[in-house]
C-alpha cells in the first residue's frame, strides 16, 4: 500500500487517489504555430525513467485536487509532493 | 541434439535420468556476431530460433541480463487468443494461433497447448451487440468465434453468479473456441533448446550497458561481460525497452507499468475455459495443477519494480468474487508482478529504427505471451531481410506521427486506464 501525502489533506492511503501520468508534459500554447511532429510528441511520447519520476496524482476520493509527486519508479518511494503551482520543496 | 520421446524417456530411466544432455549450453560470449538479440525472454528466444531456422542465420547471440525466461514470459497468465477486431491485429495474432497449434511438435518440447476456449462475458444488450460485431469481424478474418447466450453459459460455468440481483448480470458472451493456454516456461525452454542446437549462443547474466553506433550504423554493444561486435542488433526487452532506447537517444511512445497476477491453492477441476469478466476487471483460468490463475488491471502508475501493491489485488479479486462467489473460500498461493511496456495505442511496435542495423520489438502491453511465436517469426524476418513483413507492416513506429494508430480499445494515450 502506498501512502501518499496530499498537499491539502496530508497522508492518505493509495485507495483515495488516481494517477494522472507524466507531470512534465507541457501542452503547446494555445494558438501557437507548432509542427505536427511536436504535437505528436506531446500526445504520444513520454519520458519513462527508471528512478525519480515527476507525475500527477488526483485525490479523487478526497479533496479532489490535482497535485504533483516526485516518486521512484523502481522502489515506489515517494520523495515529495506539492501543489500544481508549486515546486518540490526538498 | 537428443530428441525427446517416449523411447528416450525409457532409455534414460535405466540410468536414473542422470545422463540427459543439457538443454542449452552456457557459452562464453564471442567477440563478434552477425546478430545480437538483447533480451532472453520468449520473444528474444523465438526470434533467434526463427533467424536460424527460417533464414539460416546461426551466428547469433542472445544477451540476457538475468536468466532466460525470468521476465514476463515467466510472469504472465499463459492466455492464447486472436479475438481482435482490427485487421492488423487479427492477421498477426491468427498467424500466431496457427503456430501454437504445432509448436510442441515443431520444438520437440511439450508446451502444453490447451485450446480450451476463451470466453468474454457480456452484461447488457449493447455489449452483446458489440460482441456480435467483434465476432463477425473475427469470422470475416477466418478466426473462430461463437456468440454465447445466458443459457449456454449456465451450462459451461454453472457456478458463476446468475442471480437477477447481481450488479453485472450475465447476458451472454463471446467465445473463441481455439483460444486457451500454454505452459509459459516450456515455451521459453523449448525455443532456447532448439536455438542452442542450431548454434545460437544463449548468454545469461550479461547486461547490455551501451551501444556502439558510428555514422548512424550499429557496430556492436557494450555489456557487463565485455564488448561484442554485431552487424545487427534486435531489442526484445519488453518493460526495459525505454532504458535501452535512452542509450540510443530514441524517445518512444512507451510507459512502463506493473501488472500483477496471482494463483490460488490448487483445487480439483472446476473451470474448463478461460473466462474474462471485463466489467469487473478480472479474468481467470485453471492451471493443469489446479490453481486458479487470476489477473486484472495494471496497478496504474509508472513502475519498474516487478512487484505491485495490495489495493489492486484486492480490486481484482473483489471483481472476481462478484462473478465467481464460490472462489471466496480459496486460499491465495502467490502473487507477483511484471513490467509491461505499455504503448500509447495498446498495440506492439515491431520495426526498424533510425539507426541502421537496430531493430525494435516492444509495446506488448498485456498481450505479449500469446504473440511469442509470431513476434519472433516476423521480427526474425525484419532483421534478416532488413524490411518489415506484411504481418508487422502496420506495427511501425511511424504510426504515432501518421495517425494510423491501432487503438483496439479506443482509450487513447492513457495506458494506465484499463
Amino acid at each position: 500500500m502506498l501512502e501518499i501525502k496530499c498537499p491539502y489533506c496530508g497522508k492518505r492511503s493509495q485507495n483515495e487517489f488516481s494517477y494522472g501520468g507524466d507531470g512534465n508534459i507541457k501542452r503547446p500554447a494555445l494558438g501557437a504555430e507548432i509542427s505536427t511532429k511536436d504535437w505528436d510528441d506531446f500526445v504520444y511520447f513520454r519520458d519513462n525513467p527508471r528512478g525519480r519520476h515527476t507525475e500527477l496524482w488526483h485525490h479523487v476520493s478526497g479533496c479532489r485536487q490535482w497535485f504533483k509527486a516526485s516518486r521512484d519508479t523502481a522502489t515506489h518511494e515517494i520523495f515529495s509532493t506539492c501543489k500544481m503551482n508549486e515546486d518540490f520543496n526538498e | 541434439m537428443q530428441k525427446y520421446s517416449i523411447f528416450s524417456l525409457v532409455k534414460n530411466a535405466f540410468s536414473n535420468h542422470e545422463n540427459w544432455e543439457v538443454a542449452w549450453k552456457d557459452p562464453e560470449p564471442k567477440s563478434e556476431y552477425d546478430v545480437v538479440i538483447v533480451g532472453g525472454g520468449g520473444h528474444g528466444l523465438a526470434t533467434a530460433y526463427y533467424l536460424a531456422k527460417e533464414h539460416g542465420i546461426t551466428n547469433v547471440a542472445i544477451l540476457e541480463k538475468g536468466w532466460i525466461g525470468g521476465g514476463n514470459v515467466g510472469r504472465n497468465t499463459t492466455i492464447l487468443r486472436s479475438n481482435y477486431m482490427f485487421d492488423a491485429n487479427s492477421h498477426f495474432y491468427e498467424f500466431g494461433m496457427k503456430q501454437w497449434e504445432n509448436l510442441s511438435q515443431e520444438l520437440n518440447y511439450n508446451v502444453m497447448y490447451s485450446p480450451r476456449g476463451i470466453i468474454n462475458l457480456a452484461h447488457s444488450d449493447a455489449q452483446m451487440n458489440a460482441y456480435a460485431r467483434r465476432g463477425n469481424a473475427m469470422r470475416l478474418n477466418g478466426i473462430d468465434a461463437v456468440l454465447l447466450g445466458r443459457e449456454d453459459l449456465k451450462k459451461m460455468i454453472p457456478f458463476a453468479d446468475f442471480s437477477d440481483t447481481c450488479r453485472f448480470p450475465i447476458h451472454g458472451g463471446l467465445m473463441q473456441p481455439r483460444g486457451g493456454t500454454a505452459r509459459h516456461d516450456a515455451v521459453a525452454w523449448g525455443y532456447a533448446r532448439q536455438a542452442d542446437a542450431m548454434g545460437v549462443d544463449i548468454i545469461q547474466n550479461c547486461e547490455v550497458t551501451g551501444f556502439d553506433v558510428q555514422n548512424g550504423k550499429i557496430q556492436g554493444v557494450q555489456t557487463s561481460r565485455g564488448s561484442i561486435k554485431a552487424k545487427k542488433v534486435g531489442l526484445c526487452v519488453a518493460g526495459s525497452t525505454t532504458l535501452l532506447a535512452d542509450m540510443l537517444n530514441m524517445r518512444l511512445p512507451i510507459e512502463a507499468h506493473v501488472l500483477q497476477a496471482c494463483v490460488s491453492e490448487p483445487v480439483k477441476p472446476i473451470l474448463d475455459h478461460v473466462v474474462t469478466f471485463g466489467a469487473g476487471h478480472f479474468y481467470c483460468s485453471q492451471s493443469d495443477k489446479g490453481e486458479m490463475v487470476m489477473g486484472g488491471d495494471l496497478d496504474g502508475y509508472n513502475s519498474y519494480a516487478q512487484r505491485g501493491n495490495m489495493p489492486m489485488i484486492q480490486h481484482v479479486l473483489t471483481g472476481g468474487l462478484a462473478v465467481f462467489p464460490n472462489f471466496s473460500r480459496l486460499k491465495m498461493l502467490r502473487t507477483w508482478g511484471g513490467i509491461m511496456d505499455m504503448s500509447m495505442d495498446g498495440s506492439p511496435i515491431i520495426d526498424k529504427t533510425h539507426i541502421d542495423g537496430v531493430y525494435l520489438n516492444c509495446g506488448w502491453c498485456y498481450g505479449g505471451f500469446k504473440a511469442t511465436p509470431c513476434s519472433g517469426w516476423v521480427f526474425a524476418h525484419t532483421i534478416a531481410k532488413n524490411e518489415v513483413h506484411e504481418l508487422n507492416a502496420e506495427f511501425n513506429l511511424e504510426r504515432f506521427h501518421t495517425g494510423r494508430i491501432i487503438d483496439e480499445k479506443g482509450v487513447g494515450p492513457k495506458p494506465w486506464i484499463g
